[in-house]
């Protein structure tokens, strides 16, 4: 009866399938028939702790968790397709909703391909580039406190749930400062930045870093020595360095096993080699090391911001040649966003070919020479690649992004197999994933 | 001026000549017209012009920096395994400060190996694969570019391998570098390049029994026209492009 589920009926229409169930009383006979007690269990895609749509499939004999694996795709969006039917510029509003937690990360990194094949990487003036690595490091505190925090929550550790997200929302005011946004800033673009700073911008960054700098250590206090803590966090998700090398994991989880590899140092780009901070590491390989690291790289990022806002001259935050740069300063208008009406009073009232010029350049967009570049950023979840190749158009021929997350979550079946089914929970948040990111 | 001081404006030889950057590469397109628009007229009286767009070319020695010598290790390394460089190397190109090996695709496991093994190479972290679809580019419509990078020496170096449209085949790396398992996976399911030897090739973000490879260049995009303030804005991909 079973073999013939779905056998095909010719009609006039065509043949008709008629699918039918399978019989319930046999599956259960057969599951009865097995000695053992392993079953296959779905976790997701719809557990609010497999963050986001990650769907799990764990074999389990008792509690014992035997076989894991991944499934993922259920939000890839195709963001890689629509940028080839779309200018470079237009880029930047697609990729920073890839890992919607690290926006200025995914950017940057495709900013900095962009300008690579266009060869202006050394024109970037100074102060976008102070700028960017401003927003890259409030980015990484943003991105990480939610790592604690969901983290700490799916432990049943509301309190710094409660804490993580209560320091996330003042740099997502930040965020909505300077960029307008509080998430999908399409701020960064090739180029430059899509607009300088506000009046008091600075004056708020300094604020958060004075309150923020108070705040930070309540996380130690709160978890760092606690026993709970500890023992659901420590020798669990283990990996060493041997498996992240050959399973590719970066970011915090390959300094939990104790190299100190970051991208800032061993590949510098928007001028991090001026900065003064250090790489930590554990040398745990499991999920509490993964912890302190990333509390650790919080300060660290913090030290940076105070040195952004240190370096900060003005200047333009966009490039000179005026065939790349957007040709207009933004400023608020009536619908909440707009062109300056200064430079509307120009290009209107004066300058023909000014207007030309700006109608080519937003509508068309720039021709970018025909080649293929790498750009790699280290993201607070690792390597962030993005291969830009250009068939010398003015939209890109195919832009391809190493997304961390999807790399790192490979891992997963490593860290969990032979351990409980509660410890996978603790597996993943230690990988922190964000479903955005690996499946585009 | 005398006659004896060769005037560089008038002397021809090619190194007075400004670069033509990629004379040699492969042709991936030619432009048409001026303005790169394909509907409307072309009225600047350019709209004949006919100009073939070329990805860079083969670089020639020196490469400089350290290209050098990440290039003459691995053909050394590659001759003491009794092969043949020339053989295993189609080109090797450099443009942008970035270093490109195009590899014979049924060398690529054997190079990959070397570049991660070799104590001078060393290049431990593949950080996958991304697969590229050159229509024009016939007989190797279908790339894969890896990007390999190493800790030690602080490298980052390419890869690219090619295949013909008709036999999609390209050698899987996970025995080399298992962290390619997922990248296989995602560029065999957008592109269609089956990677031989990869433990489970299967599709990993389209559903299951989805029909085609969605990042192909004769896949469509899709799309529906929406309204906008009264005017009908057609489908991303029914708009009009400028090459």
């Amino acid at each position: 009866m079973n073999s013939t589920a779905s056998s095909p009926r010719e009609t006039t229409e065509g043949s008709v399938y008629t699918v039918t169930g399978g019989d319930w009383d046999e599956v259960v006979r057969s599951a009865a028939k097995a000695d053992d007690e392993r079953i296959v269990v779905n976790m997701g895609p719809q557990h609010p702790s497999t963050h986001g749509v990650l769907r799990l499939i764990l074999e389990i004999d008792g509690e014992t968790v035997t076989e894991a694996r991944c499934g993922i795709g259920y939000l890839h969006t195709g963001i890689e397709k629509n940028l080839e039917y779309r200018t470079w510029t237009q880029g930047t509003t697609f990729v920073t909703r890839m890992d919607y937690l690290t926006s200025f990360y995914n950017e940057t990194a495709y900013c900095l391909g962009v300008e690579k094949l266009l060869g202006i990487t050394d024109d970037i003036p100074d102060r976008a580039s102070v700028i960017r690595v401003l927003l890259m490091e409030l980015n990484r505190l943003s991105s990480h406190l939610v790592c604690i925090a969901t983290g700490g929550m799916e432990l049943g550790a509301t309190t710094i749930m409660i804490y993580g997200f209560r320091d996330r929302e003042m740099i997502l005011d930040l965020y909505e400062l300077i960029t307008g946004l509080r998430m999908n800033h399409a701020y960064i673009r090739p180029g430059g930045l899509a607009q300088d700073l506000p009046p008091g911008g600075v004056d708020a960054v300094r604020e958060f870093v004075k309150t923020m700098k108070k705040n930070l250590p309540e996380y130690d206090k709160l978890a760092t020595g606690n026993p709970i803590f500890k023992a659901r966090m420590q020798d669990v998700g283990y990996l060493d360095l041997t498996g992240c090398m050959a399973l590719g994991a970066t970011g915090p989880i390959l300094r939990s096993a104790g190299l100190p590899h970051d991208l800032r140092k061993s590949d510098p780009y928007c001028g991090y080699e001026n900065y003064d901070f250090e790489v930590p590491t554990a040398d745990t390989c499991d999920s509490y090391g993964r912890f302190l690291v990333r509390l650790e790289e919080m300060r660290q990022s913090l030290r940076i911001v105070e040195q952004c806002l240190d370096r900060l001259e003005p200047g333009p935050v966009m490039v000179g040649d005026k065939k790349i740069a957007w040709p207009a300063q933004l400023a608020l208008g009536p619908d909440g966003l707009g062109n300056s009406l200064d430079h509307i009073k120009k290009i209107m009232g004066t300058s023909m070919e000014a207007l030309i010029h700006h109608f080519k350049l937003v509508t068309e967009g720039f021709r970018v020479p025909a080649g293929q570049a790498y750009a790699a950023v280290e993201s607070p979840k690792g390597e962030l690649g993005v291969h830009v190749v250009s068939d010398g158009g003015t939209r890109p021929f195919r832009v391809h992004f190493r997304d961390p997350s999807f790399t790192n979550l490979q891992a997963m079946a490593a860290m969990c197999e032979g351990g409980q089914v509660a410890d996978v929970i603790v597996a993943v948040a230690s990988i922190d994933p964000v479903m955005g990111g690996v499946d585009r | 001026m005398s006659d004896e001081t060769p005037n560089p404006e008038k002397e021809l030889s090619e190194q007075n000549l400004p670069g033509q950057r990629g004379e040699h590469g492969e042709e991936v397109r030619v432009q048409r017209g001026m303005f790169g628009a394909n509907n409307g007229g072309d009225t600047s009286g350019y709209g004949g012009l006919v100009r073939s767009v070329r990805l860079p070319g083969p670089a020639v020695r020196p490469y400089g920096g350290w290209f050098d010598e990440v290039a003459d290790e691995l053909e050394g390394a590659l001759e003491e395994q009794g092969l043949v460089p020339g053989n295993a190397i189609e080109k090797t190109v450099v443009d942008r400060g970035e270093l490109t090996f195009h590899i014979e695709r049924e060398h690529l496991v054997r190079v990959a190996r070397t570049l991660r093994d070799d104590p001078a190479l060393r290049f431990e972290l593949c950080t996958g694969v991304s697969g590229v679809h050159y229509p024009g580019d016939k007989g190797r419509e279908l790339h894969a570019v890896y990007h390999l990078r190493s800790l030690t020496h602080g490298r980052l170096i390419r890869l690219e391998v090619s295949a013909p449209d008709h036999d999609p085949r390209i050698p899987s790396l996970v025995a080399v570098y298992p962290t390619n398992d997922w990248h296989e996976r995602e560029t065999y399911d957008f592109f269609g390049i089956v990677f031989d030897g990869h433990p489970a090739l299967t599709r990993i973000m389209m559903p299951d029994d989805w029909q085609g490879h969605p990042q192909r260049k004769d896949y469509p995009l899709g799309g529906i026209a929406v309204e906008y303030k009264g005017a009908q804005i057609p489908a991303p991909d029914q708009r009009r492009s400028y090459s």
